[in-house]
C-alpha cells in the first residue's frame, strides 16, 4: 500500500485532481455543467468496468441499476418528500437490493446469457417506467422538487469529489487480493474454484459494489438535473454509451473507464456544431479504438506500471 | 371473429420475426457472432427501398431488390470491417474478443443508424407493398400484403432449409457450425463459408427488412428495439438453433398481437419479456438450444 503512494500514478491522479478542483474559478459555468455530468458517467462507466474487466461478466444493463436507482431516490423525494441526501442514501440501497435479485439467478448463467438477463431487466424497467407513469413520470420524465444545489461550482465540486472518492475505492479494491480473486474467476472459474476461492460470493459481491455505486451515482444525477427520464438514466442507448467508455479508456484499469466517459460526453459535446453526425463520429472514433487499440486509452499505460 | 384476426394478424408478424431471427441464428451458430447491427442492417434495406420508389421512382419490385441488395452489400461490410480484424487480431484475448464483437458491432449499427438518420431523416417511412388492396377471410378484412408478407416469409424459409440441409455449400455451413476444425482439415476454407454465411444472412435480412418495411413502416428509431427482439427470440429459441427460432418467433409474435388486442397496445411487449425472463432463469440454453 505504500509502494502506491509512491507511484507515479499517484501523483499524477493527484495532480489531475487538484487542478480539476480548480476549474471552476476561470471556466464558465457551461463548462461546469457538461463536466458534472461527465464525472457521473465516468462513475457508471468505472462500476462497470469492475463487473466487466475483473468478474468477467458482460452486465448489458448498467442502466438497470442506474435507473432503479436514480427512479428510487426521485419518486421517495417527489412523493414523500424526503431530504435530499436521506433519497440518495435509499436510492443507492435500492439499487444494491436489485442488483442482488439480478445478480442471484443470473450469475448462474454464463456468458451471452448473462449479457441477454441484464438487457432485459433494463426493457423491463423501461416498461415499467412508461406503464406506471402516475407514480414515474411515464415517458415525459419524473419532476423532482429538490435539487442538490443551484450553484454550478458546488455541483461540479461534489461531482468531482464523488468521483474521486469511488475511483479510489474502486481502484483500490481492483488492485487488492479481492480483485486478483475476481480476476481469477473471470478468467477461469474453474481453475479459481479449485484454488479454493467461492467464485460466486466474490462475484456476488462485484455485483453489490458495482450497483451501489451506479446507483448512488444515478441518484444524485437526477437530482443534479432536477428530473428523471427514460432517456437520460434507463435507455438502452445510455448503457450503450457507458459499456463504450469503459473499452474506449480501456478495461480492466477502472481509472480509465473515468476517462473514457469523459471523453465521449466532452467530444459529443465539440462535435455539437456538427449537428446529427456528431453520435456517428463519436461511434467511429470508438470502433477505431476498438479495432486497432483493444487496450485503450490507459490499457498499455496501466499494464506496465502493474508489472513493475 | 376477433379470434381470427388475432390468429391471422400473428401469424404475420410471426412469420416476419422468424425471418428476420432466422439469419440472426445462422450467423451465430456458424460463426459465433452475435451481430448487434442486425437491426440496422434491416432498417438500412427498408429505407433503401423506400429511397428507391420515393426518390428515384423505380417500381416497387426493383426497390424491393435494391433493398436486399443493400443489405447484402452491409452485412459483407460488416463481416470485412469489423467482425474479420477482431476475429484475427493479436491483440485481443481469444476469450475477449466475444464482447469485442458485440460492442465493436453494436457502434457498427449505431454509425449505420446515424447515417440514415442524417441522410434521410428520422421519418417514419412505409414502402410502398407489392400488392395492394384488401381480402376477406371468414369476414376478417385482411389486407393483401399481410398475406403476401406471410407467403413469402413462409418460402424464404422453406429455401433456407433446402439450401442448409440438401445443397453442398449448405452442408459444407452445416458442418463448419459443428466442427470449423474438422472442415478446415477437410480442405474448406473458413473464410470463404463465412463470407458465404454473411452473404445469406444479407439476403434474409434484407427480405425480412423491405417486408416489414411495406407491412408496418420504419424509421432510424426502429434500429434498437429490431435488435432486442431478434435477440430475444434467439435466445428464447436457444442460440444457433434455428428450428428454436421459428419455435419462438411464433410464440413472441401471438403473444405479442394477443396482449395488443385482448389487454392494450401499450403493452405489447411486456408479457414476451416476462416469459423471456422466465425461461433464461428455468432453462437458460432456451428452448431447443444445446448446451
Amino acid at each position: 500500500m505504500l509502494a502506491f503512494f509512491k507511484s507515479p500514478l499517484f501523483w499524477i491522479a493527484l495532480v489531475v485532481v487538484v487542478a480539476a478542483a480548480t476549474l471552476p474559478w476561470y471556466v464558465s459555468g457551461y463548462i461546469l455543467g457538461l463536466l458534472t455530468v461527465a464525472y457521473y458517467f465516468g462513475v457508471f462507466a468505472m462500476s462497470w468496468d469492475l463487473l466487466f474487466g475483473f468478474a468477467g461478466e458482460v452486465n448489458f444493463g448498467p442502466t438497470f441499476l442506474i435507473g432503479v436507482g436514480a427512479y428510487t431516490a426521485g419518486i421517495i423525494n417527489n412523493q414523500y418528500g424526503l431530504s435530499v441526501y436521506l433519497c440518495i442514501f435509499l436510492g443507492a440501497l435500492a439499487s444494491v437490493i436489485a442488483g442482488f435479485v439480478l445478480a442471484l439467478p443470473a450469475l448462474r448463467v454464463r456468458g451471452p446469457y448473462f449479457g441477454l438477463t441484464t438487457l432485459v431487466a433494463v426493457l423491463m424497467l423501461q416498461n415499467f417506467v412508461v406503464v406506471f407513469a402516475d407514480l414515474t413520470g411515464g415517458e415525459i420524465g419524473l419532476t423532482i422538487p429538490d435539487v442538490i444545489s443551484i450553484d454550478a461550482g458546488v455541483n461540479y465540486w461534489i461531482a468531482l469529489g464523488f468521483m474521486t472518492i469511488s475511483a479510489a475505492i474502486l481502484f483500490g479494491l481492483s488492485r487488492s487480493p479481492v480483485g486478483l480473486v475476481l480476476q481469477a474467476s473471470g478468467q477461469d472459474p474453474v481453475q479459481a474454484g479449485a484454488l479454493g476461492f467461492n467464485i460466486v460470493k466474490h462475484k456476488l459481491a462485484a455485483f453489490i459494489v458495482s450497483a451501489f455505486f451506479s446507483g448512488l451515482s444515478g441518484a444524485l444525477l437526477v437530482f443534479y438535473f432536477g428530473t428523471a427520464s427514460v432517456g437520460t438514466v434507463v435507455d438502452v442507448a445510455v448503457g450503450v454509451q457507458v459499456i463504450v467508455a469503459a473499452v474506449l479508456g480501456g478495461r480492466r484499469t477502472v481509472l480509465g473507464a473515468a476517462l473514457g466517459a469523459i471523453f465521449l460526453i466532452v467530444a459529443g459535446e465539440f462535435l455539437r456544431p456538427t449537428g446529427e453526425l456528431a453520435t456517428f463520429i463519436v461511434s467511429a472514433v470508438a470502433l477505431v479504438v476498438i479495432l486497432f487499440f483493444p487496450g485503450g486509452f490507459l490499457g498499455s499505460v496501466l499494464s506496465r506500471e502493474a508489472s513493475q | 371473429m376477433l379470434g381470427l384476426q388475432i390468429l391471422i394478424d400473428g401469424f404475420a408478424v410471426s412469420a416476419l420475426y422468424a425471418l428476420g431471427a432466422t439469419g440472426f441464428t445462422l450467423i451465430f451458430g456458424v460463426s459465433g457472432v452475435l451481430n448487434l447491427s442486425h437491426g440496422a442492417i434491416m432498417v438500412a434495406a427498408a429505407v433503401a427501398a423506400w429511397a428507391a420508389a420515393s426518390v428515384f421512382h423505380l417500381d416497387s419490385y426493383t426497390g424491393a431488390l435494391v433493398g436486399v441488395a443493400v443489405a447484402a452489400v452491409v452485412s459483407l461490410a460488416t463481416y470485412f470491417v469489423v467482425v474479420q480484424p477482431i476475429q484475427r487480431s493479436r491483440k485481443i484475448p481469444n476469450e475477449e474478443k466475444e464482447i469485442f464483437v458485440l460492442t465493436a458491432t453494436l457502434l457498427w449499427g449505431i454509425m449505420i443508424q446515424e447515417l440514415i438518420a442524417y441522410f434521410f431523416t428520422n421519418n417514419a417511412k412505409t414502402v410502398l407493398p407489392i400488392v395492394e388492396g384488401v381480402v376477406s377471410i371468414v369476414g376478417v378484412r385482411t389486407p393483401k400484403n399481410e398475406i403476401f408478407t406471410a407467403i413469402v416469409c413462409c418460402v424464404v424459409i422453406g429455401l433456407l432449409w433446402f439450401l442448409v440441409n440438401r445443397t453442398r455449400t449448405g452442408k459444407v455451413v452445416l458442418a463448419a457450425s459443428m466442427n470449423p476444425r474438422g472442415v478446415t482439415i477437410l480442405g474448406f476454407e473458413l473464410t470463404n463459408i463465412y463470407i458465404i454465411v454473411w452473404a445469406i444472412y444479407g439476403v434474409l435480412a434484407g427480405i425480412a427488412g423491405v417486408l416489414l418495411g411495406m407491412f408496418l413502416g420504419v424509421s432510424s428509431y426502429s434500429v434498437g428495439p429490431l435488435t432486442a427482439s431478434a435477440f430475444s427470440i434467439v435466445v428464447l429459441g436457444g442460440l444457433g438453433s434455428v428450428s428454436g427460432s421459428l419455435i419462438a418467433a411464433l410464440v413472441v409474435g401471438y403473444l405479442e398481437t394477443f396482449t395488443a388486442y385482448m389487454i392494450s397496445p401499450a403493452y405489447r411487449t411486456i408479457p414476451a419479456l416476462l416469459l423471456l425472463v422466465i425461461v433464461m432463469y428455468v432453462r437458460p440454453q432456451g428452448l431447443l438450444g444445446r448446451r
